[in-house]
């Protein structure tokens, strides 16, 4: 589904992705985690092309991004971002971020597309908010929509950038229960997050990242029971006890 | 013994100095110089963001000239714009224009060039992350220009465009140098044909101006107030 070969990207003289080989099977939920400035945004990001690859070869869905012919909107449509800063539009209602897309791209008409959308505000406990704005809502609940919005396309992949990293603790767990709903539905994630209880019990596999390098490619529970790289072991001991 | 201000000369005056000669004549006055004013306003809004749009271009032959032009009428005096159109115009159509049309035209290419900047910065304010979700929804550049961040970003400059469409009714009365006959031009008429009241013409025509500049004025800095995103939702 997801197939990175010897991938590089520099940012100016900094090597934000150092030979990165990675490979996601369809339905498979893959947690990326590793310290800040490790790369593991940057990486996401390449997926859907927010950041162009400078080296080695990307493949999403079939589309082999290193070719300049690859149709990158058409690409992008297939496979749903969720942000850190969740990035609804200000301007517009809950019904209406999440149905231009699907009204613009894919010309859905206005009535399907609107009841296409309270589904998914359904399904994320959300569906008395159709008519309120951003921010009107908690960044929970904003999160939420985002997701919602991303699902509109009906993707195929989604990707999430540190989903929970800008809310206040008691509104993650209702973000992560999305995500964990999502997961089970079978789709193609790829997630970055230091949520170590979702990776735990979630997703498939765990990609431990530091320095622009992938270190360590585990099962989760192999990665956190005996992670094999001391900076993993590092890691993993200040995200367990940040006091130490 | 005579009243040291007499202000009678504005009262005999006063169609004149509002609307000219209309209905037997041109519209003029105080008329013509909301007329110049708007219609310039309405010409530049759609100059400026066709400029600003241009000038944010990724493609750098689009964006260097756009920019030279920009700054090279920012670096020039109005005065000397409104020059230019004036002589310039009818050698390039190869007829006359009237006057008022040339000075249109020269408050247009100028405003234009502010405008532009106004716009600039305006969708510069968006945060990135906008189109960047706009763009991973599968939205092509273009789309979310024009749905996500024009949307916001026009109505954050909003107040500025007021403040822009203040200095245009200030900027009308150059039009008197090429004889337009707006508020300064038939002050200076009605002026030359009484001789004896200059202190009253000009102060009734600066408080003219003044209340006009000063309501505008006002309207922005409330607009401002009103379309913060976060109050106001």
């Amino acid at each position: 589904m997801i197939t990175f070969e010897g991938v590089h990207k520099w940012f100016k003289k900094l090597h934000v992705l150092n030979d990165i080989n990675l490979h996601v099977k369809p339905g498979e939920v893959v947690v990326v985690c590793g310290p800040s400035g490790s790369g593991k945004s940057t990486l996401i990001r390449t997926i859907n092309q927010l950041e162009p690859i400078n080296e080695g070869r990307l493949v999403v869905d079939g589309m082999d991004l290193s070719d300049k012919k690859t149709d990158i909107n058409k690409l992008r449509a297939e496979v749903g971002f969720v942000f850190q800063q969740f990035n609804l539009y200000p301007h517009l209602s809950v019904l209406s971020n999440i149905t231009l897309a699907p009204i613009k791209i894919r010309k859905t008409p206005k009535k399907e597309a609107e009841e296409q959308a309270m589904a998914l505000l359904e399904r994320v406990g959300l569906a008395v908010k159709r008519d309120a704005y951003p921010t009107q809502l908690s960044g929970g609940q904003q999160q939420r929509v985002a997701i919602a919005r991303a699902l509109a396309m009906k993707p195929r992949i989604m990707l999430f950038d540190e989903p929970t990293s800008a809310l206040d603790p008691e509104m993650i767990g209702e973000v992560l229960a999305v995500m964990q709903d999502l997961a089970k539905s079978g789709m193609t994630m790829v997630v970055v997050t230091h949520e170590m209880g979702f990776a735990r019990e979630v997703s498939d596999r765990v990609v431990f990242m530091d320095a622009g390098v992938i270190l360590e490619e585990r099962e989760p529970e192999a990665f956190f029971k005996n992670p094999q790289h001391e900076r993993a072991q590092q890691f993993l001991k200040q995200l367990l006890s940040p006091m130490h | 013994m005579e009243p040291f201000l007499d202000f009678h000369v504005i009262a005999d005056n006063i169609t004149y100095f509002m609307i000219g000669r209309y209905p037997n004549g041109p519209l003029g006055g105080f008329a013509l110089t909301i007329w110049l004013a708007v219609v310039s306003c309405v010409l530049s809004l759609f100059g400026g963001l066709v400029l600003g749009l241009l000038s944010i271009s990724r493609q750098r032959l689009i964006r260097i000239p756009v920019m030279v032009f920009i700054n090279t009428v920012r670096g020039l005096p109005l005065l000397m714009v409104i020059f230019w159109m004036y002589f310039l115009l009818p050698l390039i159509l190869g007829k006359t224009t009237p006057e008022s049309e040339t000075v249109i035209m020269g408050l247009t290419l100028f405003t234009s060039a502010y405008m532009s900047q106004i716009v600039r910065a305006g969708i510069e304010g968006i945060p990135k992350g906008q189109t960047e979700a706009a763009l991973s929804t599968g939205l092509k550049p273009w789309q979310a220009m024009l749905y996500i961040v024009l949307p916001q970003g026009l109505r954050n400059m909003i107040p500025s465009f007021v403040n822009q469409f203040v200095s245009l009714i200030k900027d009308t009365s150059l039009a008197f140098i090429v004889g337009v006959s707006e508020l300064t031009h038939v002050a200076t008429q009605i002026n030359n044909r009484t001789m004896a009241y200059p202190t009253e013409i000009f102060i009734f025509i600066a408080a003219v101006y003044f209340v006009i500049c000063y309501a505008f004025t006002s309207l922005s800095r409330l607009l401002e107030r009103k379309l913060a995103w976060n109050k106001s939702m």
